[in-house]
């Protein structure tokens, strides 16, 4: 890497003709072929000045944001072609289409009782990874039941309960689609995981897009939302909220890949919860003032022991185990 | 009033900064905890009375700043460091330009009460977001508004645009870098600062 010089602190320039630079980068890197010596020259201008890193960070964040103006795009393959360029009524015109999409929804109430669809399901603490035969691949978490329904024409996938990451083999003609709590999730291309939680739905988006879009006859119309990397959807009957995480930290919540579950800074009461779902033997925070203590560490699933040791050394707090409970309290 | 931190990073560089993931952990919280702060930072510096391009540049300058210190360490919170950041460089500015007297220079500290105002809230509503978005289309002159529509809602590359709408290939592309820069502002600058741009 290039170190930057001493002078890193003087501007190289006007904000405009940064700003500008950066922009260009920005196109070139998303609308053109972005060639080894593309990157390398970006690269290198990156390196030379804070103001380079600032500019291009700046109009990055808003380059993605704005990804979400894709939402304004009909789902059909079949992209209609204008003839003439958009006048100022096209967006309005556009938007029409994502209304009418909410009444598709009814197709889903047929699924739910369609034979031809398959049950997978894991038991407490239990994973299982799937291959379907288009390619895509689906990770079922603990006590997780999905029904799967894959044909030439259709990719549905019912989640029941529990969790599941889903890695989609992108196929333009036959759209993968999740439907979850009166929730439909469509990929534009991607990996993502579903989470089903009394009363609401949890959407993470590692890679690619996806379309998240309630169904529920209380939901307001319009409940869509575009999916990008780093978004984390929460939705509940009424509503779909969206908050961004790095992605490295949505990593962390699929530690259940690799068996461990990761804490960072995490409550007690979130800590029980997360280990309940796996394991017979609950954990049991019994006052509220051990349940507001929080903790840092990578554990496997199933390690209740070490936690409990965690709990008792570390934290100071009391600690009972019998075969059905282990019980916190301070 | 908030101490002057230490804003002198002149040693520090991309080498003994911890490489590319302290890059990333920069970035994000860049994205994160100063992007939102703009608004308010342009309403400060405006109040200044400097022209639209000065404005711009003394962001630069104290977005620059901000990083380059983040990289020592990641201040937290953000915006007292930005701030402090800012008005050092007004003041600074003031006094190499000589041009007003010593107590507008001192004035300036009640500038601060920017510093008060409210944080912009952190968790977006997908829908509120698209909704700010078109809004904001809508503002951009014709041919901006135009091409960047065709880019992000209906995926046209560079030449596809071009032979859609018979523009050149490279005013699409300038178009679309003008147009985004200040779809950028009127995004990051709402509701705060949206008149000066149009």
């Amino acid at each position: 890497m290039t170190g930057i010089p001493e002078n890193d602190l003087i501007a190289p320039a006007s904000a405009a003709d940064v700003d500008a630079r950066a922009m260009d980068f920005i196109l070139k890197r998303h609308l053109d072929d972005w060639s080894a010596q593309d990157r390398a020259e970006f690269e290198s201008w990156l390196a030379q000045s804070f103001a380079h890193k600032a500019a291009y960070w700046r109009l990055q964040s808003v380059w993605s944001r704005a990804d979400r103006l894709s939402a304004l795009r009909p789902l059909s393959p079949n992209r209609p072609a204008p003839k003439t360029a958009p006048r100022r009524g096209a967006l309005l015109k556009i938007a029409a289409t994502v209304v009418l999409l909410a009444g598709a929804g009814a197709a889903a109430v047929a699924f739910m009782s369609n034979p031809a669809a398959k049950t997978y399901e894991t038991a407490l603490g239990e994973r299982k990874n799937i291959t379907l035969a288009d390619g895509s691949r689906i990770e079922l978490n603990t006590d997780t039941v999905i029904r799967a329904d894959v044909n030439e024409s259709r990719r549905t996938i019912e989640l029941v309960r529990g969790e599941a990451l889903f890695q989609v083999h992108h196929d333009a003609a036959r759209p993968f689609t999740v439907l979850a709590s009166h929730h439909r999730i469509t990929d534009l291309g991607t990996t993502f995981v579903v989470r089903e939680k009394p009363g609401r739905l949890e959407v993470a988006l590692l890679e690619g897009q996806a379309r998240l879009e309630s169904e529920s006859a209380k939901a307001r119309s319009q409940q869509v939302a575009v999916l990008m990397p780093g978004d984390e959807a929460v939705a509940t009957p009424q509503r779909i909220s969206v908050t961004r995480k790095p992605v490295a930290g949505i990593r962390d919540d699929l530690g259940w890949r690799r068996g461990v579950l990761v804490f960072h800074r995490t409550s007690l009461s979130e800590v029980a919860a997360e280990y309940n779902r796996y394991n017979e033997r609950k954990i049991v925070i019994a006052d509220r003032s051990a349940a507001a203590r929080t903790m840092s560490a990578t554990l496997p699933v199933n390690d209740l022991d070490t936690f409990a040791r965690i709990a008792r050394n570390f934290l100071g707090l009391r600690v009972r185990e019998s075969k059905d409970e282990i019980v916190i309290s301070n | 009033m908030v101490e002057t931190p230490n804003t002198d990073c002149r040693n520090v560089t991309a080498n003994d900064s911890g490489g590319a993931e302290r890059t990333l952990e920069v970035e994000a919280w860049f994205v994160r905890e100063v992007l939102p702060l703009e608004a308010v930072l342009i309403q400060f510096l405006n109040r200044s009375g400097r022209s639209k391009a000065d404005v711009e540049d003394l962001r630069q300058d104290v977005y620059m700043r901000v990083c380059a210190a983040a990289y020592k360490e990641i201040p937290n919170p953000a915006r007292p460091l930005v701030f402090t950041i800012a008005r050092n460089l007004l003041i600074d500015r003031l006094r190499h330009e000589q041009v007003v007297p010593i107590d507008v220079v001192e004035n300036l500290d009640v500038l601060n009460v920017a510093i008060d105002e409210r944080t912009p809230d952190r968790a977006v509503i997908a829908r509120e977001e698209l909704r700010k978005f078109q809004a904001a289309l809508e503002k951009l002159p014709e041919r901006e508004r135009t091409v960047i529509s065709m880019q992000k809602i209906e995926g046209l590359s560079t030449r596809e645009i071009a032979e859609r709408t018979g523009i050149p290939e490279r005013t699409v592309r300038w178009s679309l870098n003008e147009g985004f820069r200040t779809l950028a502002e009127l995004m990051l600058r709402e509701p705060a600062d949206i008149r000066r741009i149009s």
